[in-house]
């Protein structure tokens, strides 16, 4: 087979990070190489160095063994590459058509949409994607959102394609069509480079490419390794994928949710008639696509969001509608979604925000004035229990690590709650080995009894952790199923919208 | 009143509000190109107060009205540079490069036009006259409305659609609505984001250059201090509150121009309300809206927010 793209030597810095160092890496014709590696090993950068949209320090790019080179995303797609960011780069307020063609005509005052359409027409048939060319991409679902990332590389005739994380918004149903889609673009001759750190994945591709800390690691034929083998290269060490969970009872209901509903800002319902109970030594896991709701379910049930209808029962008290203030109160800890936009102040140092929102407690303040030395004891405190690295408490949050932001938001709402915990994605976009620690931690708080929910989109981390799983789409549960009762792909057609049936009235049924 | 009295009122209030409209309009329209694509440019009135000035400067100098409309084309184009280079460019904070340009405007008209006058009594110009649309103007009502103005007036009124074709029906508007949104959109299509926002800032100040040198040469015959007198802020006003649309802008501004239409004639007519309360009435229409706004469906994702690769 002969080689549609190689890198040789390519090396990125950002001011102080070295993302790329003297990768090399070559891409086959009409194969699907994976990069793998964890979250901040390089994959992005590497990709977008190749598409020009970066410019690499050192390093060179020959395509079908020519040095080529590559100032711009212009050239790159000059030459045949085209890239789908990890992040969407759509125009919510044009249809898709618009997206697609923005940018792309040369010549004319007077958008030529006609011929554009016909050439999309005639892609969408060769390779079985329905979409209406016509409708606004805010009226999508993120799932299909991401076929219009696709449809803008494949108009621009692309041999090359680099797909950047595309699953991470997907249902599994949708990630298979994806696969398929993917495996009959290299049938035509086109070579795909997948970016993602999930070993389903990988498993899928032809070749892989592991990076760490910016370094490739190996390049291995997919069929000669082992998911144990690719795990342990990615992290440097021995993984252990599954944390102990032991065996406890139930015990009394710390949290029932009746009916809950509540309205967005346009006054759309973003959640509808919401229930469900948790009780002290379990975990309740809620399983979804991001956007479905989880967010607005977290901030009505720690009081950042007013009910629009229903009942929170907290400890046999009634709480729908009271203030985060008097939520913390009462012992609800809340670990919300975006670390260093509402879990944290990343201006503020690693001590204030380990003690935010407590300040007003006499025991962090003299009269008016902070108490800087029980502060000060208290960041120092946590930093050693929770392994929180940094050089030391004055540092600014967000000048941490992800994993240690993580950390300090955990230290703080797991010092004072007493009861609940709520944890919205506590391990997005962490290294394994952070992973697994919040894991732990989240089992600690349960064997502690407390009564845990868990929003997560990696099913993994809910079949370890869960004693049970809601499934929400568009707002709504669609079923609370047993994990140990239940398969991943059932879990997965719930998350598109299929109602399944729950654990709690079959238990009825039985009974 | 008598009946006919009444009338003449009636036509004398709609065909100022078409008067006062008119310059604004120009400038509105090219903060809307701006916005559209990204720029959230504070610097409206400071461009108006140049393009005034400019205007002034080479009506009196070469007594050539056309000629000063070109200069308050041309004066409100380098303002367009001078904003482009801070936002776009050194990604200065678009408020502050804004507000830095109308002090720098204010500054610097002043000390031009002393230099200017050099203590003499400052020269004077005759402005724009009313061209009446043969046939058309004999229309009652409507003609003495509608096509009794200022030549600019009906260029002003065709404005209006031509910007809405250039946004809407044409590749380039499609690009400019695409900074506005999400300019790595156009990154990623290989397409320069900072040129084509230097293009539109410099398309849209001029035209807002432009509406202040209408200001000077269809309804002045002078230039004073603080010349364009809060109007650069009403056209921001007037752009939210159309909601980033051409159409909606074009209410926008009508709407102000009415209330100040009224408000001065109110005071003709002898109303028994403080005239200090009627000349403010536009502007407190402005807050009152402002304050009652929630809808800002229109206001492009991007707007303000520097653009930055890496
Ligand atoms: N624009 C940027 N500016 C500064 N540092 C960056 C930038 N993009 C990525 N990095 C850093 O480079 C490293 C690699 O990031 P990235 O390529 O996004 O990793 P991956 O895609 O594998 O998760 C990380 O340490 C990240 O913080
Ligand atoms: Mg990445």
């Amino acid at each position: 087979m002969s080689t549609a793209l190689r890198v040789e030597g390519l090396t990125k810095r950002f001011a102080g990070v070295t993302a790329n160092d003297d990768v090399d890496f070559d891409l086959r014709r009409g194969e699907i190489h994976c990069l793998f590696g964890e979250n901040g090993a390089g994959k992005s950068t590497l990709s977008s160095c190749i598409f020009g949209f970066y410019r690499p320090d050192k390093g060179e790019i020959l395509l079908h063994d020519q040095p080529v080179h590559i100032a711009s995303p212009m050239d790159a797609i000059r030459h045949g590459i085209g890239m789908v960011h990890q992040h969407f780069v759509l125009v919510p307020e044009f249809t898709v058509l618009e997206n697609i063609i923005v940018g792309t005509q040369r010549s004319g005052w007077r958008l030529n949409a006609a011929e554009a359409r016909q050439k999309l027409k005639g892609i969408c048939d060769g390779y079985g994607i329905d979409l209406d060319l016509d409708a606004y991409v805010w009226e999508l679902p993120v799932g299909r959102q991401q076929w219009v990332e696709i449809l803008k590389v494949l108009y621009l005739d692309a041999q090359i394609l680099i797909l950047d994380e595309p699953t991470a918004v997907l249902t599994p149903g949708e990630s298979r069509v994806l696969f398929d889609i993917v495996r009959k673009m290299c049938a035509r001759g086109m070579s795909i480079i997948l970016i993602t750190h999930k070993l389903v994945e990988v498993m899928q591709s032809d070749r892989v490419t592991v990076l760490r800390k910016g370094k490739v690691v190996a390049t291995l034929d997919r069929p000669e390794t082992t998911p144990d083998e690719l795990a342990r290269l990615m992290v440097g060490r021995d993984v252990f994928f599954t944390v102990t969970k032991p065996e406890l009872a139930p015990g009394e209901t710390i949290l029932a949710v009746e009916g809950l509903s509540a309205r967005g800002f346009w006054g759309d319902a973003v959640l509808k008639d919401v229930s469900f109970s948790v009780a002290r030594h379990q975990i309740l896991g809620i399983a979804g696509v991001a956007g479905n709701g989880q967010k607005e379910l977290f901030e009505v049930l720690c009081g950042v969001r007013r009910p629009a209808a229903g009942s929170i029962i907290f400890k046999g008290e009634e709480v729908a509608g009271m203030s985060p203030r008097a939520m913390m109160d009462r012992g609800v800890g809340h670990i919300p979604d975006d670390r260093f936009r509402e879990g944290l102040v990343p201006e503020f140092s690693v001590a204030e925000n380990v003690v935010l929102g407590w300040q007003r407690n006499p025991k962090y303040c003299k009269g008016p004035l902070m108490d800087r030395d029980a502060i000060t004891g208290l960041a120092r405190e946590m930093i050693g229990e929770y392994q929180i690295a940094t050089r030391d408490e004055h540092v600014a949050a967000g000048k941490l690590s992800g994993g240690n932001a993580q950390k300090i938001i955990i230290a703080r709402e797991f010092l004072h709650a007493s009861g609940l915990v709520l944890a919205n994605q506590p391990t997005r976009g962490l290294d394994v080995g952070v992973i697994e620690y919040v894991q732990t931690q989240l089992l600690k708080k349960r064997a502690e009894g407390f009564a845990i929910v868990l929003a997560s989109e990696e099913l993994s981390d809910l079949f370890n952790l869960a004693d049970l799983i809601a499934v929400m789409f568009k707002g709504e549960i669609m079923g609370i199923v047993d994990p140990r009762t239940v398969t991943v792909a059932e879990v997965g057609v719930m998350m598109a919208g299929r109602r399944g049936e729950t654990a709690a009235s079959k238990k009825r049924v039985s009974a | 009143m008598s009946q006919l009295f009444q009338e003449a009122i009636i036509i004398s209030i709609l065909a100022s509000t078409i008067r006062i409209m008119t310059p604004l309009l120009f400038s509105a329209m090219g903060e809307l190109i701006t916005q559209r694509a990204g720029i959230w440019n504070m610097g409206v009135e400071g461009t108006m107060l140049t393009g005034a000035f400019a205007a002034y400067l080479v009506a009196t100098a070469t007594g050539s009205l056309w000629l000063a409309v070109l200069a308050a084309v041309v004066a409100g184009a380098l303002m367009g540079i001078v904003i482009a280079f801070m936002t776009a460019t050194l990604r200065v904070d678009h408020f502050i490069a804004g507000l830095g340009l109308n002090l720098l405007a204010g500054g610097l008209t002043l000390y031009w036009f002393q230099s200017y006058i050099q203590g003499r009594p400052q020269p004077i110009f005759s402005g724009f006259q009313d061209v009446a649309i043969p046939l058309l103007s004999d229309i009652p009502v409507i003609g003495p409305v509608l096509f009794s103005q200022r030549a600019l007036t009906y260029v002003a009124l065709l404005v209006v659609p031509v910007v809405w074709f250039l946004l809407y029906r044409s590749r380039y508007g499609l690009e400019l609505r695409c900074l506005g949104e999400n300019p790595k959109a156009l990154d990623v299509k290989g397409l320069s984001v900072s040129a084509r926002q230097y293009a539109a800032v410099m398309l849209g100040s001029a035209m807002t250059g432009l509406g202040g040198g209408f200001l000077m040469l269809g309804f002045s015959d002078r230039f004073l201090a603080d010349f364009t007198a809060g109007r650069g802020w009403i056209v921001i006003v007037a752009l939210i509150a159309g909601n980033w649309r051409p159409k909606g802008v074009l209410v926008a501004v009508t709407a102000f121009a009415f209330l100040e239409s009224l408000a001065t004639h109110l005071q003709v007519v002898g109303a028994q309300v403080p005239h200090q309360l009627l000349l403010a009435l536009p502007y407190l229409a402005s807050i009152g809206l402002l304050m009652g706004l929630r809808f800002r469906s229109g206001q492009p994702a991007r707007l303000g927010i520097p653009y930055a690769r890496e």
